[in-house]
C-alpha cells in the first residue's frame, strides 16, 4: 500500500530510484536554469561540471544540481524578481560536461563560530545512479581552505577532489571533475 | 506512536551499487559517503522560490490539440515528511513513456509508435494539505538491454524537492500487479519488500473519475528534520 496515511507510526521515506537515460524532456526542456547570474551580482564565473565513470569514460546522461550562497555582500540568496537565483540545474552532454553561468560564493558561516570557504553544493542524478550523489565545490588557490570545517572531515589526500581548478588560459572559467568511481574518486557526502 | 528504529529504516533505500543493475558496477562510488553534520550543511534552505508552473502542466491530456493515444488516469496524493506533515507549495515534476511504452526522447530507439498528442511531462505545486493532481495515461511497459529479455515494468518517474535539498527525491511510480516487478533489478534493488510495495500506487475508486478515467493514489514521503542518515536506511 503506497498510502502513507494507513501506516501505524512515524512514516518511512519512500525509496530513491533512478532518474534513467530520459529525463530531459521534463527536468531540462531548456537550459536557462543553468544561468544564475542575470539574477546575481558578483564575480561572474563560467563553471564546467565534467562527469566521467569508473572506466574513465564521459558520463553523457548525468543531471547536475547546483545550490550556492549569494556573492559576498550582495543580500541574501533567494529569489529576486521571477528568477530562481541560487540554483542551477543542467545536463550533461556527449563530453560529460555542462556549463553553468554563476558568481563565485560569498562564505557561509559553519554552525561553530567560524566561516566555510566559498563553495556550492553539487547534486548529481543519472542512469545507474539508484540514489543522487552529493558533493562539494571548493575553489583552487582560496586561503581559506585551510580552515574549512566539511574539508576537514576529509581525509588530506583526497580533498583535492573536491577543488574546482581556474583554467589558464580563460580565468573566469572553473572546470569540477567528478569521478564517480575508482581512483581519485571524488568524495561523496551524507547530507 | 511507536518510535522509529534503525531496524524499521534497514532495507528502506537502494545501495548505490547493485550489480544486477549493470549501470552501477561502473558509476556507484565505491567509497563510503562522508556524513556531514546537519550544523555544516546548509541544505535545509529551500531550493527554489518562484518556478513558473501552470494548471496545464498538470494534465499530460491536454498539452496539444488532440488528446493522446492509452487509458486515460488520475494520479494524486500527498507530499509529507517522516513525521507526517504535509509539505505545501512544493514543486512536484513527472516525466512517462506513451501508452505504447516510449519516450520523446533522442536516446529512445524503442520501436513502439511515438504519439502526437503526448509530450509525457508535467508538473505541479502541492496544496496546503500537500496535495497534488495529475491527469494522464498509464505508461507501457518497454524493453531495455540491461539483461535477456529485460523489460522495465510500466512506471511514471516523480522528481520531489521537499521542502529542502535534504529532502530531494527522485524516484518511480509503478501500477499494482504488474508481473514484471520480479524481474526488474531497479525495482528489486530496494532490498525491503514493504519499502518496494512504497513505490506502487494504490487503485482508488474515491479518485476515479466516472465515465472519465480510473484513479490512483500515491503518497510521497520525504525525510523529516531529525532524519536517519541515509547510510544507515540500506
Amino acid at each position: 500500500m503506497s498510502d502513507a496515511r494507513t501506516e501505524a507510526g512515524p512514516l518511512v521515506a519512500t525509496p530513491s530510484q533512478t532518474v534513467g537515460p530520459f529525463f530531459h524532456v521534463a527536468l531540462t526542456p531548456e537550459t536557462a536554469v543553468g544561468t544564475l547570474q542575470p539574477a546575481m551580482d558578483g564575480d561572474r564565473l563560467h563553471l564546467v561540471v565534467r562527469v566521467s565513470d569508473g572506466e574513465g569514460e564521459p558520463v553523457s546522461d548525468a543531471m547536475v544540481e547546483i545550490w550556492q550562497a549569494a556573492a559576498q555582500n550582495s543580500g541574501p540568496s533567494t529569489v529576486r524578481g521571477d528568477t530562481p537565483c541560487s540554483f542551477g540545474r543542467l545536463p550533461t552532454g556527449e563530453d560529460g560536461a555542462c556549463t553553468f553561468e554563476t558568481v563565485r560564493p560569498g562564505r557561509t558561516p559553519d554552525g561553530r563560530g567560524g566561516w566555510q570557504a566559498a563553495h556550492i553544493n553539487v547534486c548529481l542524478f543519472a542512469r545507474g545512479l539508484l540514489r543522487q550523489l552529493h558533493t562539494r565545490l571548493y575553489f583552487a588557490g582560496d586561503p581559506a581552505l585551510e580552515g574549512d570545517a566539511v574539508l576537514a572531515l576529509v581525509s588530506e589526500p583526497r580533498r583535492q577532489t573536491l577543488v574546482a581548478t581556474r583554467d589558464a588560459a580563460r580565468p573566469d572559467r572553473w572546470v569540477f571533475h567528478v569521478r564517480l568511481q575508482g581512483r581519485d574518486e571524488t568524495v561523496f557526502f551524507d547530507v | 506512536m511507536s518510535k522509529r528504529t534503525i531496524a524499521d529504516l534497514a532495507g528502506s533505500q537502494p545501495s548505490l551499487l547493485y550489480p544486477p543493475y549493470l549501470s552501477t558496477r561502473f558509476r556507484a562510488p565505491s567509497r563510503p559517503l562522508i556524513r556531514l553534520p546537519e550544523t555544516l550543511s546548509e541544505l535545509n534552505a529551500p531550493v527554489y522560490g518562484w518556478w513558473p508552473v501552470g494548471d496545464a502542466d498538470r494534465d499530460l491530456t491536454r498539452q496539444h490539440e488532440g488528446e493522446p493515444q492509452g487509458e486515460r488516469i488520475i494520479v494524486a496524493g500527498r507530499l509529507l515528511d517522516e513525521d507526517a506533515r504535509p509539505i505545501a507549495g512544493a514543486l512536484i515534476e513527472l516525466w512517462q513513456a506513451n501508452a505504447a511504452g516510449r519516450y520523446r526522447h533522442v536516446k529512445d530507439d524503442h520501436p513502439a509508435p511515438l504519439d502526437p498528442n503526448f509530450t509525457g511531462a508535467g508538473r505541479a505545486i502541492t496544496d496546503a494539505d500537500g496535495r497534488y493532481e495529475f491527469t494522464t495515461i498509464k505508461p507501457g511497459a518497454y524493453p531495455w538491454r540491461n539483461h535477456d529479455n529485460a523489460w522495465r515494468p510500466a512506471h511514471i518517474h516523480f522528481s520531489v524537492f521537499g521542502s529542502s535539498f535534504r529532502t530531494r527525491l527522485v524516484t518511480q511510480m509503478y501500477f499494482p500487479g504488474d508481473p514484471l516487478f520480479a524481474h526488474d533489478p531497479i525495482m528489486q534493488s530496494i532490498p525491503d519488500e514493504r519499502a518496494r510495495q512504497r513505490l506502487v500506487a494504490r487503485f482508488d475508486l474515491s479518485l476515479t473519475r466516472a465515465e472519465w478515467a480510473l484513479g490512483y493514489a500515491f503518497d510521497i514521503v520525504v525525510r523529516g528534520r531529525d532524519a536517519t542518515p541515509f547510510e544507515e536506511r540500506r
